[in-house]
């Protein structure tokens, strides 16, 4: 009996892969299709690559969106390990709750009520000291960092509880003072987290269309925006080019944060082992 | 991990910070850790939901930005306040309003059930692996959620469209002569969310699950209890919190989604996120806009409070 459940999960886990990756398989293979219609296979080419790079437009809007996804992920991964540590290491604060609330309400939030409120916010700004005079760049930047930080909040909170603090207090029974204790054993433990929280902020805002819309201004075209409004009306070759090169990059990003924070568990693993067998 | 767990003792957390607090530096350092994060949350999180309740409650007028003042002073010493509730009473009047809240929420309510359907035994079956097949299955249970979102869903319109590919599958097995209409309608929609929004379903769920104590089942079956028995009485109620979180992450975006309804369901599918987006880009009429955005979180704050109170539960429990 036990035997046949199992046999049924595994079938459903086969068919979940299958169905999370297909579509995505499918989207690379027919990036090169030489047909200009996407579903009709033409043999395979490489020239909507081509296409692709040979469009200034595709270029300004991948720079565009790398670089707020740059500053993006640096920003909220320095705001979100400060309100990660706030939340796992200070015990009970004043405005806990609301911080807390703040904290989980962006993962949940449906993107175009964070981004119609952001945008009539930056607007209200504008009417009220002057600034930011004009949307783009900064405006989608900081729309951004405020919901890629809760994201950063979450991995490193996880961390943090993880991590536990005996050996923060062992530090600090020791002598060192708060801030060698931060630096010598905090911030190199929790430094796994800290990249795989970057590399999260940075492809979230890769990724964003809706609260970009929302806050853009004339003339800040970011990769999303350029896709979307390429897509609207039906399938295109060139997309499914630079889908490919998106996914790939993704990926291997991802295989990095994933190999670090792997190692890192393995090393701690070890560490604690050794210190079992010392112990007897 | 779970040594280092046992050892922390209730309340160490503070008595940690207590014992730190003689040198002044550290409370101040405090302070400023927990100061950043706040103000910004605060500034650029909270405030904009205020200003939009705001602009709600206010007339469309042709300047720039497109709503009359609230607050104005007359003679430069009285205020008056204007609050007009005109907004409100169009959506309520109007009945595609009602109608397509009544059909965002049924159709974030299928769509979760869907993902749930899916996702409990992907995650079952996780939890039931290997050490190491489990790290692998969970990093390509995430890494669909870190690529495009965007991506994800143009992959469906070239799946489902007209000459697409299971249109030409179901043509060359001779199932249907002419293709079948999958693109822009409501399945399409249904596949769509499901698709993006299934990590979200299992990753929760999974995270409940590996924490369950399996000799509770073996208990059960020590006892005579049949698999499919032990699962309904032991299994699936222990669940229950992972259920609740990973259908309200699914639920609570849904319901507000802009991008499926638009690329996968065309004009055919009427949802409240694709409405209040129109308002703002098509129409440009912010006051409706913004009654629509409130109206909509009035209709998630529910969810979302219980979503808050079972992360809260949750991190207690650690």
């Amino acid at each position: 009996m036990h035997n046949e459940r199992s046999r049924f999960l595994t079938f459903m886990l086969y068919v979940g892969l299958a169905f999370l990756y297909i579509p995505m398989v499918l989207l690379v293979i027919y990036s090169f299709n030489y047909s200009k219609l996407v579903p009709v296979w033409g043999g395979w080419s490489t020239r909507w690559y081509k296409v692709l790079f040979e469009s200034p437009e595709v270029w300004e809007a991948v720079s565009l969106s790398l670089q707020i996804a740059f500053i993006n992920a640096t920003f909220a991964t320095l705001l979100g390990a400060l309100a990660g540590l706030a939340m796992v290491r200070f015990g009970k604060f004043r405005g806990r709750t609301i911080f807390g609330g703040m904290l989980v309400a962006p993962l949940v939030m449906p993107e175009v009520i964070t981004g119609l409120s952001l945008l009539i916010f930056f607007i209200s700004l504008k009417e009220l000291i002057g600034w930011p005079l004009e949307r783009g760049f900064t405006t989608i930047t900081i729309a951004h960092i405020t919901f890629s930080l809760a994201y950063v909040a979450v991995i490193v909170q996880a961390r943090l509880t993880g991590m536990g603090i005996s050996l923060e207090e062992a530090a600090a029974d020791l002598g060192a003072k708060p801030f060698k204790v931060m630096s010598a054993i905090t911030l190199p433990r929790l430094a796994p987290g800290l990249l795989s929280g970057w590399l999260l902020a940075f492809c979230l805002s890769l990724d964003d269309l809706v609260i970009a819309s929302f806050v853009t201004g004339p003339g800040s075209t970011t990769l999303p925006i350029l896709i979307f409004s390429r897509i609207r009306l039906g399938l295109r070759p060139d997309i499914n080019a630079l889908a490919t090169i998106i996914i790939i990059f993704v990926a291997i990003l991802v295989a990095i944060a994933a190999f670090i924070m792997l190692r890192q568990q393995k090393r701690e693993l070890i560490d604690q082992q050794m210190a079992a067998r010392g112990d007897v | 991990m779970s040594s280092v767990k046992k050892e922390k003792k209730p309340s160490t957390d503070l008595r940690y910070y207590i014992s730190l607090s003689a040198d002044k530096l550290q409370s101040k350092w405090k302070t400023i850790v927990i100061f950043i994060p706040f103000a910004w949350l605060l500034l650029f999180f909270l405030t904009p939901f205020f200003i939009v309740a705001k602009i709600s409650l206010a007339e469309l007028v042709i300047t720039s930005p497109p709503f009359s003042k609230m607050i104005e002073w007359v003679d430069g010493s009285v205020i008056t306040i204007r609050l007009v509730f005109d907004n409100f009473i169009y959506i309520f009047d109007d009945p595609l309003y009602a109608r397509t809240y009544l059909n965002s929420v049924k159709i974030a309510l299928v769509s979760t059930f869907l993902a749930l359907l899916i996702g409990y035994p992907i995650a079952y079956a996780i939890v039931r692996s290997k050490p190491v097949t489990k790290q692998l299955l969970l990093f390509a249970i995430i890494l669909p959620f870190w690529t495009s979102f965007l991506l994800r869903v143009y992959a469906w319109m070239g799946l489902l469209a007209d000459q697409g590919t299971i249109n030409n599958i179901l043509i060359y097995l001779g199932i249907t002569e002419t293709p079948i209409r999958l693109l822009y309608t409501e399945f399409a929609v249904y596949i769509g969310i499901v698709y993006t929004y299934l990590p979200f379903m299992i990753l929760p769920l999974y995270a409940n699950m590996e924490k369950l104590d399996s000799s509770l089942n073996e208990a059960a079956a020590d006892l005579g209890s049949g698999p499919i028995n032990t699962f309904f009485k032991i299994t699936l109620p222990l669940s229950m919190p992972g259920i609740i979180a990973g259908s309200l992450l699914v639920f609570i975006p849904a319901t507000g989604e802009y991008v499926i309804p638009d690329l996968l369901g065309g004009g055919n599918v009427q949802m409240i996120g694709r409405q209040l987006y129109n308002e703002f880009a098509r129409n440009i009429d912010w006051p409706v806009a913004s009654a629509v955005a409130i109206v909509l979180l009035l209709l998630l704050v529910l969810p979302m409070a219980i979503y808050q109170h079972y992360q809260a539960k949750a991190a207690e429990v650690k």
